[in-house]
């Protein structure tokens, strides 16, 4: 009895210990709830949510482009869409064999979707085909029981229904690529599509709209359990362009009868475009819905470029379309606007000869600023460079528009280059030569300019000296583009009508070098100046063969070019046309420069002011080429 | 008094088991049934109506248990330790595959868990071993040497399996039943020591995915996909409950099953998320009179046998608590410990019920002497 007693204390003490230490065990774990669920609960909170929220984006509908009096250039149409839900069919390639009885789904489709299997959770729709035709998707609804796992919904596609006649200003839209990813959340939807030249790509951001936001409860697994709130997504703006698409089409019509053309028509008071065509040119709603890769390799290697937006991008020499600039430049420097100069074919410089065009005839004879632009003599605007120098050139074409970028709203803006004595300088390290400044005066040598840079400098000339500036869009949503009044360039008036009266008479003086082009029909006129440009410098070997341009491989013959405006009295229009190894601005710019300018004035588009007017016009014109909606469809499956 | 105790019969003994006991226990089963009902997301299937059955039967088990005579339970303390060590021999050998480690025995209507079983047996043979010792024989180093024997063979064994967690609640309980008995406090000391000592060469002898886990316990963070995952998540359960909880059946992590593990290791996360802070400290409440309430029962002992049984039990249970909780709280590394009462399983749920029904058979059979072999009937 004794020997338990003294094993009770024992007991008694060292059970007593245990029972402290499990005491503490327990103060400690109520110590560490309270802290996690207490203390530090906020942050927990929040990890919860991210686990259990998750945020799903709707796109919104891409803002649509419209010319300016509402003929839509860029609009959204149906995309029909044929999705496949792996759980929910036994045999996910059983039933895509079915479904290609259907509709045509490709192997390669196939194998997409069986591809995306294992990257994907079985609850996700896998998209089987886009760009459904209405039967198409009548069919499939039809034998949806057949077809388990197949649903179809009906998204959005960007359609250009004026096609080619557009696509270099409008651009197209296409998938994000990974250089092109920024934070916006939104670039992730799957299908989303980005502006990727043109003007979708320029106004990218405007067009893009706000997506709306779903935000719903998942699991582990991430499935949608349910919906806890919804933002509809803000459709994005409405833009307006300047552009007329009844000339739009009549000029890219003109130009498809050439291998590779470019012309611009503007308003010279304020720069408006009212047509910008660059040919040949591609549809860009193969680039929407995903572009076969032969056709892709072909642009690429067409010589003409079809990709290429020859108006912003193309630089050219610009030949004799030069001269009015000279001109200027010779009359603002203090020239005598009197002056003769006699052309026998040649002008001597040093122990140079320079050849004028007119060599082979004998020469222009004596002529002024006004015959000398008319005949485009070489002689006489030698004389004027050699009087002038060629930096007062140089300064006359960066005035008038030229060795700049004109801050136009389509992407790929060549600069062009004016060279003068500085520039060469810091290009060769060479001091200038006066033989240069020659070249120079006639538009040869090293300067390059853009065919908006050649039709800015028109606009700017015949509208009596304003620094008008290219524009392209008229209004974005309800918001007028607000183009800044343009400056005054402070050209003399007398000086800017001595040119326009000689490239008058290019077109509509006997001696013209373009007097085939005249318009005839009243009240409409118009004049202009031609151009060549050398591709390929002629030797004294070559002018002795005398060869005929056709003798020359395409590649190598001149560019031809021409800039014009009409009428002559009002000047209301100008244009600048190239033809890419055209040869003779006079024979292959001139007509199509009459055809625009002609109908430019015929449809008279500056004056149409209101969108009535316009709306009548487009309806008497030609219905928009837009598809007859099919019926609303419910998303099914 | 010790005679009549002795000629009691069974309903007299059944009207000595102490009932508040009981309906603790019976409110904690409770609050496990509750729990489970929500990690169905409000259905009784597929485990709340099975837990039920396991606790009937269970309360029947310790009814029965605890009306059977202490020193019958003396007397079967070393088979049942022999007879379980075969099982664990047994799923070592031969058993069905869990978790990367074989720990069952499938007897059609329970999956047997010897480890589980293996518990009681060491509380009941080291309860064996103790009650014949004088307090100078415990304090005699060479007179542990058998117990310890005793102790190092099923740990071992289970260590092999390997299941980690009982190795070290089958140490932790034995450790604690050794102190209890008077063990000399210098020898803890040594082997604390010891244990130190060893403990890079017992990191040698870990699995990896043992490793992986001790690891992931000292740095959650550093792999939250992998085995940190489990940790992080019941974390955020737990703390986005806050004080109050979400409310039953709203627990986000658990329903939309973030929570791995839900209705077994993590439930106590799972209550938590939903009662909060409030609900949390009411179970550790409600677990700490079941343990007051045994060293009660375990002080009115008026045999060495008894107490040190009563002791062990509580000891034991309180030991899955705090692996349980501190582990889904990240203070202890991930090993598979369940809550008892409260996580689903019947292995646990029925060895659980029938310690206690040991411990309430010491309670019934508190007056009867033993002789020092403790063999005879007094």
């Amino acid at each position: 009895m004794n020997r338990d007693m003294e094993r009770y204390k024992e007991f008694s003490r060292r059970a007593l210990l245990v029972g402290v230490g499990q005491a503490a065990l327990f103060a400690v774990l109520g110590a560490r709830l309270a802290y996690l669920q207490v203390h530090e609960n906020a942050k927990f909170q929040t990890l919860s949510d991210k686990n259990r929220i998750s945020t799903r984006l709707v796109p919104a509908g891409r803002g649509e482009i419209m010319d300016r009096f509402g003929v839509p250039l860029a609009i959204n149409i149906q995309n029909f869409r044929a999705f496949l839900v792996p759980e929910q069919t036994d045999d996910v390639e059983g039933t895509l064999d079915r479904l290609s009885k259907i509709i045509p789904v490709t192997d390669d489709d196939k194998q997409t979707v069986l591809a995306q299997l294992d990257q994907n959770r079985p609850f996700t729709p896998l998209l089987v085909k886009e760009n459904l035709t209405w039967n198409d998707m009548a069919a499939v609804e039809l034998n949806l029981p057949d077809l388990p796992g197949v649903s179809t919904d009906e998204g959005e596609a960007r359609s250009y229904p004026l096609s080619k006649a557009t696509a270099h200003i409008i651009g197209y839209v296409g998938r994000v690529s990974e250089a092109e990813m920024t934070d916006d959340p939104v670039m992730s939807i799957p299908g989303f599509r980005i502006g990727k030249s043109g003007v979708e790509k320029k106004f990218d951001s405007e067009l893009r709209g706000v997506a709306g936001q779903i935000q719903e409860e998942v699991n582990v697994v991430g499935r949608a359990i349910r919906e806890l709130s919804r933002t509809e997504p803000k459709k994005g703006h409405r833009l307006t362009l300047t552009l007329d698409a009844d000339i739009q089409m009549q000029c890219q019509e003109r130009l498809a009868q050439e291998k590779s053309a470019s012309a611009i028509v503007m308003d010279a008071h304020t720069g408006e475009v009212y047509a910008l065509c660059s040919y040949p040119s591609f549809d860009p709603n193969l680039f929407s819905s995903g572009i076969p890769a032969d056709t892709w390799e072909d642009l690429l290697a067409d010589e003409a470029n079809p990709l290429t937006n020859k108006i912003v991008a193309g630089q050219y020499p610009p030949g004799s379309t030069f001269k009015p600039i000279t001109a200027m430049a010779a009359l603002e420097a203090g020239v005598d606007p009197n002056t003769h100069v006699f052309c026998p074919g040649y002008y001597t410089f040093g122990d140079r000869r320079f050849h004028c065009w007119s060599w082979n005839r004998g020469g222009h004879g004596s002529v002024n600023f006004e015959s000398a632009l008319c005949q485009s003599c070489d002689t006489f605007f030698y004389e004027m460079g050699h009087r002038i120098g060629v930096d007062a050139i140089a300064k006359m074409a960066h005035r008038l528009g030229l060795g700049q970028k004109l801050g136009f709203e389509i992407p790929g803006e060549a600069p062009g280059l004016v060279p003068d004595q500085a520039w060469k300088l810091r290009v060769s390290k060479q001091p200038w030569q006066q033989g240069e400044t020659l070249n120079i005066a006639i538009g040869q040598g090293q300067t390059v300019a853009t065919p908006l840079q050649l039709a800015t400098m028109c606009a700017r000339i015949v509208n009596g000296g304003k620094a008008v500036k290219p524009v392209l869009v008229r209004s974005i949503e309800e918001e007028g583009n607000q183009v800044p009044v343009p400056e005054t360039l402070g050209l003399r008036k007398q000086s800017l009508d001595i040119v326009v009266r000689g490239m008058d008479m290019v077109v509509n003086d006997p001696r013209g070098t373009a007097k085939r082009s005249a318009i005839t029909e009243a009240p409409y006129s118009m004049g202009g100046k031609t151009g060549s440009a050398q591709v390929r410098r002629i030797t004294e070997a070559m002018r002795a063969e005398n060869l005929k341009p056709t003798d020359i491989p395409w590649k190598f013959r001149d560019h031809a070019l021409f800039i014009g405006f009409g009428p002559v009295d009002a000047p209301q229009y100008v244009t600048a046309v190239v033809v890419e190894h055209g040869t003779h601005g006079a024979t292959a710019c001139g007509p199509i420069a009459h055809d625009i300018l002609l109908a430019a004035q015929k449809r008279n588009p500056s004056k149409i002011h209101t969108v009535d007017d316009a709306v009548d016009e487009a309806v008497a014109k030609k219905p928009p080429a837009i598809a007859a909606k099919p019926p609303h469809h419910k998303k099914a499956g | 008094m010790s005679l009549l105790r002795d000629s009691m019969n069974a309903i007299e003994k059944v009207k000595a088991i102490s009932w508040p006991f009981l309906v603790l226990v019976t409110l904690a089963a409770c609050i496990g049934f509750v729990s489970l009902y929500s990690a169905a997301s409000g259905s009784m299937q597929p485990w709340a109506a099975s837990q039920m059955a396991k606790f009937a039967m269970g309360m029947a088990g310790l009814v029965v248990t605890a009306v059977i005579d202490i020193r019958i339970w003396m007397r079967l303390a070393y088979p049942i330790y022999v007879v379980s060590l075969l099982l664990v021999v047994v799923v070592l050998i031969h058993g069905h595959t869990s978790m990367g480690a074989q720990r069952w025995i499938d007897l059609g209507f329970l999956k047997l868990q010897p480890s589980e079983v293996m518990k009681i047996a060491i509380v009941m043979t080291m309860a064996r071993f103790f009650q014949g010792a004088t307090t100078d024989d415990v304090k005699n180093p060479l007179f542990l040497i058998a117990p310890l024997g005793l102790l190092a063979v099923p740990v071992a064994l289970v260590a092999l399996q390997p299941d980690l967690g009982t190795a070290i609640m089958l140490i932790a309980v034995a450790g604690a039943m050794f102190f209890v008995a008077g063990v000399a406090y210098w020898m803890f000391g040594l082997v604390a020591a010891g244990g130190i000592a060893m403990l890079p060469v017992g990191w040698h002898f870990l699995h990896d995915y043992q490793r992986q886990r001790v690891m992931t316990f000292l740095d959650p963070e550093s792999d939250p996909l992998g085995a940190g995952y489990h940790i992080t998540q019941s974390k955020i359960a737990l703390g986005s409950g806050g004080v109050f909880g979400k409310g039953f059946l709203h627990g986000t992590q658990s329903h939309l099953n973030f929570l791995p593990e839900k209705q077994t290791d993590f439930i106590f996360t799972l209550f938590t998320e939903e009662w909060g802070l409030v609900g949390g400290v009411a179970l550790m409440t409600l677990f700490a009179l079941i343990i007051i309430y045994g060293y009660f029962m375990a002080f009115q002992c008026q045999n060495q046998f008894g107490r040190l049984l009563a002791t062990g039990i509580i000891i034991n249970f309180s030991l899955y608590i705090f692996i349980n909780i501190g582990m889904v709280m990240g203070l202890l590394p991930v090993v598979g410990v369940p809550l008892p009462m409260i996580s689903y399983g019947g292995t646990a749920m029925l060895s659980v019920l029938f310690g206690f029904g040991l411990l309430m058979s010491a309670h019934v059979h508190r007056d009867v002497k033993f002789t020092r072999r403790g063999f005879d009937m007094a």
